[in-house]
């Protein structure tokens, strides 16, 4: 498949950026699974013919296991609530400091729901990133990103593209190894497998370092050498600014208006650093990925999702009309042909 | 183009670069030669800025590249003036598909989007790339891949390329196919080249100069001039040197007009073959598939004792899978193979088998896992290559040397058959020569040994017996003469220069010539 038929990779995560809005916001139950369903729909219909596709797989029985463990736990030291007892393990008192805690003990309806619905949450936004993965190359969507984060971009393409190098380098090491007779196990095993792929790992490294400076990465624009660090400081500034407003917004018990202002601020600072620091980078984009109407309407049916949530959840509207609502718009990628 | 005076390189107070001077003018093709460790990387190290900026060391003397100083210039900031092509492709790839690849190095200068496009199209064209544009890199073949590592430096336009044993990894066909790329760009679009090789023979009838290594010190000059005297030289150019011709040849053109005289006075080679033994190995309609592809298609072979055996073919011919399923180490998916368990395998990368951290401590977990004498692996070193320090690093070594580590640690368990994949991979003609020696010696001592390989100057050297592989299936099985003497593009030197007398090797005739002589 040819870069160009491509959806721009950014407007699945917009559409994902949706998807967690709403699992967030909406209370969990129903509408968390509606919106489950609708990511696994869009997932398994539009995901591409790349490695990554086979995390999908992987994220959905990571997300099963988030469930376990989660209703594991309360199953195991749970605290009791005063909701009706579904049944009773033998209960097991824990001696000293731990007066509070018991093992095992009654199991209440509302405390093994509450322990599945928050597991059921936490997994689906564990599928939502395994899903656009799967759909649009972390690789295609890294080169989106401006010019002062191009080097980063480019060293974090590598950093991801160095896994699958990796299994393949285990399993030829292992292959080899199976010839020198004398069975290895354990730990010894483990290190005459590890020892000769770290090497080769550490060797291509070396040469991929090389090869990129002799092609010019990291280049700097004659005049643009001093104030460089300045720059770069303010634009991670910028991004943790970023990252906490989001994390603000999202959390109902932080203050809203120091969250906004976090993001508004980061955003702005951001921004600003990006523009100084994009002048001392020259690069140009070899026929960049074009916003076409399927992403217009893979983010569009995102932004719709997250805008139904927010709003709805503050105007106090059933949260089951409103995850049917999200859950249809999200699916919608599903109708239009795959990528 | 390329100016060096009194260069001198110093890896902690030993010095690999000795007061090298040379210049490399507007459009030629310098070959720079020389045995392993003499220097070359280094030499193309400093002409494209490497050395000193990524590899440290201390640098005298001056190296000037289309005016640019390569001692206060970054690579980086070259990247605009030579384009440098390593030995393995693959390890220098930055993106996933050959139309990105290409790109990139544009893409890190700022060059114009529409100008780009341009250059991509074009660049694919020149290199025969044009129908991959789209294809994913891990895919392409190993030639197909060099090809557009070449490509990826040049859209930018560089004016000099370095290129350090660029047809290392690859079979002839792809190798013929790479450095005719090569002579056009030179040819046609006037790009000075620097190119460091092993297998001289394909690329001296390039050259328009030659660097020639020794011990630090360099010989620059016109070939024919430097190869007169140089340490390493392809096989015409030895056959010139013994026949006594002036200026030595360097193409098989130029022996071949000369050789009349001396195939007279050779004659028809007599030259004793050895007895082949009992069959110790026998692969009997052996198949091996990789989900659905067909690598081995029921193939019968008999590997007999005291012979040394050479399995040749393109790559991807199957002959990998071969040596591993005659090392009962692969999966069948038909056939089967007896006498498996009496069977050792060196593979293509002997360091996989290495994994201690000194060569004291591989050979006695040999010895132990063979259940052998202490010492035993150790003796087996010294006779192939002695004198390897007990404390270095197996990693350390040069490839000579892991290679004779990696055999001696297979041959501990004393197996009837050696099995080797590519094993002249990164030697240069001295080790290999010593790997013949070794070979020979095995043979002589009763064992049988498989060679996998397709440098034919080698295969003409050590083997007795040819398997020649065409997709999985034997398309020639016969002793070395016959096989390679009459072949189109498996002869070695010596034969298309003395045919139709089946002489293979330079060492055949200077025995012959010896003889005469008192």
């Amino acid at each position: 498949m040819t870069t160009a038929t491509l959806t721009h990779p950014l407007a699945w995560w917009a559409w994902a950026a949706g998807v967690t809005v709403a699992v967030v916001r909406l209370p969990a139950g129903a509408a968390t699974g509606l919106i489950l369903l609708a990511v696994l729909l869009v997932g398994v219909a539009c995901r591409a013919d790349s490695p990554w596709a086979k995390a999908f797989p992987a994220a959905i029985a990571l997300g099963v296991i988030i469930v376990a463990v989660r209703v594991g736990f309360y199953l195991v030291v749970g605290l009791p609530d005063s909701s009706p007892v579904l049944w009773s393990w033998p209960q097991i008192d824990l001696p000293g400091w731990f007066t509070n805690l018991s093992l095992l003990g009654p199991v209440h309806t509302d405390g093994l729901t509450s322990a599945a619905l928050t597991g059921l949450s936490l997994a689906t936004l564990v599928i939502t990133f395994g899903a656009v993965n799967a759909i649009a190359n972390p690789r295609l969507a890294l080169r989106c990103l401006p010019g002062s984060l191009h080097h980063l971009g480019t060293a974090a393409v590598i950093a991801v593209s160095v896994t699958p190098q990796l299994i393949t380098a285990i399993a030829r090491v292992r292959r080899a190894q199976s010839l020198r007779g004398g069975a290895r196990r354990g730990l010894r095993a483990f290190t005459a497998r590890l020892v000769p792929v770290l090497a080769g790992a550490l060797d291509q490294a070396l040469d991929l370092a090389a090869s990129m400076d002799s092609r010019g990465y990291a280049r700097v624009h004659p005049g643009h050498r001093a104030g460089r660090r300045g720059v770069t400081a303010l634009v991670v500034a910028a991004l943790v600014a970023a990252v906490a407003g989001t994390y603000a917004l999202l959390d109902a018990s932080a203050p809203r208006g120091l969250g906004l202002a976090l993001l508004v601020g980061g955003a702005a600072v951001g921004a600003g650093a990006s523009v100084l620091a994009s002048r001392a980078v020259v690069r140009t984009r070899y026929r960049p990925l074009l916003w076409g109407v399927r992403a217009w309407v893979v983010a569009g049916v995102g932004g719709l999702a997250l805008v139904v949530a927010l709003a709805g959840h503050a105007a106090g509207t059933e949260p089951l009309l409103l995850g049917i609502v999200a859950a249809a718009a999200l699916a919608v990628p599903a109708l239009t042909e795959a990528t | 183009m390329i100016e060096i005076e009194n260069l001198t390189v110093t890896y902690g107070g030993e010095p690999v670069l000795t007061e090298v001077s040379a210049a490399v003018g507007e459009g030629e093709l310098c070959l720079v030669v020389g045995p392993t460790g003499s220097g070359k990387s280094t030499l193309l190290g400093a002409v494209s800025g490497r050395v000193p900026h990524l590899t440290g060391g201390q640098v005298g003397g001056n190296v000037r590249v289309g005016g640019r100083d390569t001692r206060t210039h970054q690579p980086r900031d070259l990247a605009d003036v030579v384009g440098v092509v390593g030995q393995d492709p693959q390890a220098t790839f930055v993106t996933e598909t050959v139309a990105d690849e290409l790109a990139f190095t544009m893409e890190q200068l700022g060059v114009a989007p529409a100008l780009m496009r341009r250059r991509v199209e074009e660049v694919a064209d020149l290199l025969g790339l044009a129908d991959l544009r789209d294809r994913a890199l891990h895919t392409l073949s190993g030639g197909e891949q060099q090809r557009v590592a070449i490509g990826a430096v040049l859209t930018a336009q560089p004016r000099v390329l370095v290129l350090d044993e660029p047809t290392s990894a690859l079979d002839p066909g792809a190798a013929e196919d790479v450095l005719a790329a090569l002579a056009r760009l030179v040819h046609d679009a006037g790009v000075t080249v620097l190119l460091a090789e092993h297998r001289l023979e394909r690329v001296v009838g390039f050259a328009d100069m030659v660097i020639s290594l020794d011990g630090g010190r360099a010989h620059a000059g016109r070939p024919a001039e430097v190869f007169a005297t140089a340490p390493v030289a392809p096989p015409v150019v030895q056959l010139g040197r013994l026949a006594g011709w002036q200026p030595v040849p360097l193409t098989v053109r130029e022996a071949r007009r000369r050789s009349a005289p001396l195939r007279e006075r050779l004659g028809s080679p007599v030259l004793p073959t050895r007895e082949p033994g009992e069959v110790v190995l026998t692969a009997e309609r052996v198949r091996v598939t990789y989900d659905g592809f067909v690598a081995v298609d029921g193939i019968d072979l008999d590997v007999r004792a005291g012979q040394v055996t050479a399995v040749m073919g393109r790559n991807g011919a199957g002959k990998s899978s071969l040596l591993w399923a005659l090392a009962g180490a692969q999966r069948l998916a038909g056939g089967r193979v007896r006498g498996e368990d009496q069977a050792a395998l060196v593979p293509q990368s002997p360091e996989d088998l290495l994994y201690l951290l000194t060569v004291a401590a591989e050979c006695r977990t040999a010895d132990a896992d063979a259940g052998v004498e202490p010492g035993t692996t150790r003796g087996l070193l010294d006779a192939l290559v002695p004198g390897i320090d007990d404390d270095a690093n197996p990693r350390d070594l040069s490839e000579g040397q892991r290679l004779a580590l990696a055999v001696a640690i297979q041959l501990a368990r004393s197996p009837q058959v050696l099995l080797l994949d590519e094993p002249t991979r990164g030697l240069d003609y001295a080790a290999k020569e010593h790997l013949v020696v070794v070979l020979e010696g095995l043979a002589d001592a009763g064992r049988a040994v498989v060679v996998a390989s397709h440098d034919v100057e080698f295969v003409a050297q050590a083997a007795d017996r040819v398997v020649q592989l065409a997709d999985g299936a034997v398309v020639a099985d016969g002793p070395v003469r016959d096989v390679l003497a009459d072949s189109a593009l498996l002869a070695p030197q010596v034969a298309k220069v003395l045919s139709p007398q089946p002489w293979l090797t330079v060492g055949e005739v200077s025995a012959v010539l010896a003889e005469e002589q008192p």
